[in-house]
């Protein structure tokens, strides 16, 4: 998710507000400290009780309260990348509060305060792996604008110069003894008028940004299970709705028959809404033992009815006819293709993928005698998903109050551009009268054949040698669904470009005189979405295992010839070199091991992996992975291990055993964890993680662990087998 | 009404003795931290401990649990538990954390029954226990870690 995104989405009267510039508000609401940048006046400023009483929308970055306890508003959604413990991070190294007193709420409502910079500012979001690079600025800002308030609190207090007290682990301190905790200080402080500059530290003062001790501040919640998901959401006289959905896309309902089902204990109503059935119980299983006495026949004059295989026959059709469009070229590459002493060719196909986060997907809504809506959820687009929602229910958005719950894993499914489950909810709700609030839960088939995956493609790709084995032409044909036509994001098609859709392969670094990047776009069926690295879950695989196969067919060291291609790009080539050399990259191997490596940037992020594996009767091992990582200036360093870990993880397990398919009919084969495969422990390898130290400006790390891991292992295979694999997942690829 | 002993205490749930247990401890008892993750005993988001067991609440049913003893996440004791969640905390192991009450309850029972165990075991023990976020690596580390402690 690019910049791009925004103009488009943005009226323009918001974006004009966010180049106003931080102007710094502070207001005190029930004895606390509240602190942000807006243009308006924070929301609590003297309202005292109301304020207190009222839980949203937040409208500041820091809330400091008598008790001393720091709560950070996240305009960036933690889907458990760890981004929450970043932003607590980024203000307490300006703020100086005691660690263990921190904790970070999502926060929404105004854009002007949470608008996602790295993509203009004007929308609040979380993608790209951007969370980190938005805030860095912001949210140090924030916890100094905090601590200078409280200092200049004391100040006042004790008659004494600000510039001599300190703010350190909570404690307000004068070397002449006076001290203070910040909750103490803080209603004094919410009354002072906020400074007009606001000094940061600098680089070489930093204790937590940088510092690989720092713990997260919510792991032990994630341990003793009081860490709230929104399926632990509990509101008074709530009821739990499970959905029966269209059994093919586009599918509608024609006609059902609840009445067993209404019979049955514990079952409230049978209703009908535009994306399906839903029967309401008192809880999960009156509803679920419910569902299946529901009759439902389907209209499916608009269905997708294609099997999985028509489908990606038509797409080796297409990817052999010229592009649709032309993402990039340079030089003449037919030319040098035709006048080449020798040619590579080789065409890959990758399947659709599901994100199968660990919570399916859920949502509540409770409409309010006030006319307020509430909603709760794993909210990823929050701005967004308030107009739906008002669209659903037919109320102004401003009615719309949103909580954003900590959320069970995402990896792009609950940024949905159409809202789904976040407006199921409020269907629903209102399908019963707006009588009980509702929870929508889904199960885990109905997370699995509820389409928003990441599309098939097939890529081909031919490249041209000259008589010393020189790379001298490259072409590359993608062919799949467009992620964003259709959608809000539209905007990021140009040229009929869709840029999700050829990022990682439109920009390959590698010096290649002659190059063409062409696109081939499809109408399919079947809802498609970002997957945790988008793009660049197929191109880094398709660029980086047939480099290496081409760099066999030259009869060059795969590590060597990226060098020697990567001369222009220092920091890919700083972070394949230290992967390389921290595997022991050309060294001799025990018995039956094999190496690939392989390197990719994505979303500014610069990573390399190098795989280690040895094979059994066909069967893969993946021993050990050796990763080397450059986000420009870290933050949490263990945090970013942790993400290069999981990211790893991620991408290796959709490369050894994930794909879903669609059967005869157009019906999703898979429907849980028996039959669609994420990585387990025992297929885990042991992986290490390098920093490239940096002091660029920061880059995430959410997504960028994910692209090289894949072609990393399939070209340690190749070296083993002497085979390219063409096909993912590996189960099917090394049979075909 | 079915009986269920849960961490020490007797509640009497009205629901059918076909209900899966897991949605009786959530939503009968109120007590959220045991997972849904797969409702087939795919995932092991719902482990609890059946008189120490580790078992998926999701594939057991309130009829068939007179007389047993039911642990959840939330009624972890003990020196193992505790120097699992200690040591899960100090190598900040959890990412979203969903399947983490599982791991812990399943990580639990290992080191309850086997307490130095090799890769291997830590393997067998908990491959019915899926992370999406893959912190597999920390988790096996973990293991290792809560195992040298607890020795020492
Ligand atoms: S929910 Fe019970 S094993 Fe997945
Ligand atoms: S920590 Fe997210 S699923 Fe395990």
């Amino acid at each position: 998710m690019l910049p791009k995104i925004i103009e488009h989405l943005a009226p323009a009267a918001t974006v004009e507000t966010t180049r106003r510039g931080f102007l710094m508000t502070a207001g005190a609401a029930a004895g606390a400290l509240i602190v942000g940048f807006g243009s308006s006046p924070v929301r609590a400023a003297g309202a005292g009780a109301a304020a207190a009483a009222a839980p949203e929308p937040f409208d500041a970055y820091i809330k400091i309260a008598e008790d001393g306890t720091v709560t950070v508003l996240s305009s960036q959604f933690d889907m458990g990348q760890g981004s929450y413990n970043g932003l607590a991070t980024l203000v307490n190294e300006e703020l100086g509060a005691d660690w263990s007193k921190i904790t970070v709420e999502g926060a929404t409502g105004d854009t002007k305060l949470y608008g996602n910079l790295s993509w203009g500012g004007a929308v609040q979001g979380t993608g790209g792996s951007s969370s980190i690079t938005t805030s860095f600025d912001r949210y140090r800002k924030a916890g100094a604008a905090a601590r200078m308030l409280l200092t200049e609190a004391a100040a006042k207090e004790w008659n004494l110069p600000a510039s001599e007290i300190t703010a350190k682990d909570g404690v307000l301190r004068h070397a002449s003894g006076p001290s203070a905790g910040f909750g103490e200080m803080a209603a004094k402080a919410a009354q002072l008028p906020v400074p007009k500059t606001i000094p940061l530290k600098g680089r070489d003062d930093w204790s937590l940004i940088g510092n690989a001790d720092l713990r997260r501040y919510d792991s032990r919640a994630k341990t003793d299970g009081t860490h709230d998901f929104t399926i632990d959401v509990k509101l008074p006289g709530m009821l739990t709705a499970v959905m029966i959905h269209p059994p093919k896309f586009g599918a509608t309902v024609g006609s059902f028959d609840a009445s067993k089902a209404k019979a049955m204990k514990g079952v409230v109503d049978v209703v009908e809404t535009p994306r399906g059935i839903a029967v309401v119980g008192e809880h999960m299983w009156a509803a679920l033992a419910a569902r299946d006495a529901v009759a439902v026949t389907w209209d499916e004059t608009k269905a997708e009815t294609r099997s999985s295989a028509q489908i990606m026959a038509g797409y080796h059709k297409a990817v052999e006819q010229a592009p649709q469009a032309v993402a990039r070229t340079q030089g003449d590459a037919a030319k040098a293709l035709a006048g080449a002493a020798k040619t590579v060719e080789a065409t890959f196909d990758f399947p659709y993928l599901a994100h199968a986060a660990m919570e399916p997907l859920n949502a509540v809504a409770r409409m309010n005698a006030d006319g307020t809506l509430e909603i709760w959820g794993g909210l990823q687009l929050p701005g967004l998903y308030q107009g739906m929602v008002a669209k659903a229910a037919g109320i102004d958005p401003s009615k719309v109050v949103s909580h954003i719950m900590k959320t069970g894993g995402g990896f792009g499914r609950r940024g949905t551009p159409d809202g789904d489950v976040i407006v199921e909810a409020v269907m629903i709700a209102k399908a019963i009268g707006y009588k009980a609030p509702v929870k929508v839960q889904w199960t885990r088939e109905n997370d699995m054949r509820g389409g928003r995956y990441r599309p098939a493609y097939v890529h081909k790709l031919t490249a041209g040698l000259d008589s010393d084995g020189n790379i001298v032409a490259w072409t590359h044909h993608i062919v799949g669904q467009s992620i964003v036509a259709g959608t809000p994001f539209q905007g990021l098609i140009q040229n009929g470009i869709d840029q999700t859709s050829v990022e990682g392969a439109s920009n390959l670094p590698y010096a290649i005189p002659n190059m063409q990047v062409g696109l081939t776009t499809m109408k399919v069926g079947v809802p498609p979405l970002w997957w945790r690295a988008v793009g660049s879950t197929h191109t880094a695989y398709a660029t980086e295992a047939f480099l290496d196969q081409v760099a066999a067919e030259a009869g060059k060291d795969p590590l060597q010839l990226r060098l020697a291609l990567l001369k222009d790009h220092p920091r890919h080539a700083a972070v394949l070199k230290l992967a390389a050399e921290k595997a022991g990259w050309g060294k001799k191997l025990p018995e039956g091991r094999f190496m690939g490596l392989a390197v990719h940037e994505s979303f500014h992020s610069y990573v390399a992996h190098v795989a280690e594996i040895s094979m059994k009767g066909g069967e893969v091992k993946v021993h050990r992975v050796v990763a080397a990582v450059d986000c420009g200036t870290v933050v949490n360093p263990d945090t970013v291990k942790a993400q290069i870990e999981g990211g790893t993880g991620f991408g290796l397990g959709a490369m050894l055993a994930e794909e879903l398919t669609l059967g005869t009919g157009g019906v999703v084969d898979q429907g849980n964890y028996d039959t669609y495969t994420p990585l387990r422990i025992s297929a885990m390898p042991k992986v290490e993680v390098h920093i490239v130290p940096s002091t660029e400006p920061p880059t995430g790390v959410g997504e960028p662990g994910v692209p090289s891991i894949g072609p990393a292992v399939a070209n340690a295979i190749r070296r083993a087998t002497g085979k390219p694999i063409t096909t993912l997942p590996l189960t099917r690829g090394m049979q075909s | 009404m079915p009986k269920l002993n849960i961490n020490g205490v007797d509640h009497q749930v009205d629901g059918p003795a076909d209900m899966p247990l897991l949605w009786a401890i959530r939503d009968l008892v109120g007590l959220t931290g045991t997972k849904f993750g797969c409702g087939q005993a795919l995932c092991g988001a719902c482990t609890v401990h059946l008189d120490g067991y580790p078992t998926r609440s999701c594939q057991t049913f309130i009829g068939d649990l007179e007389g047993v003893k039911i642990t959840t996440v939330e009624g972890l004791g003990g020196k193992v538990a505790e120097t699992v969640q200690q040591v899960w905390t100090d190598l900040d192991v959890p990412q979203c954390g969903y399947c983490q009450s599982g791991q812990v309850m399943a990580a639990v029972a290992l080191l309850t029954e086997t307490p130095k165990p090799t890769d291997e075991d830590i393997d067998a023990a908990l491959d019915g226990n899926l992370c999406r976020c893959a912190t597999y690596h920390r988790i096996r580390a973990g293991v290792h870690e809560a195992a040298r402690r607890l020795e020492a």
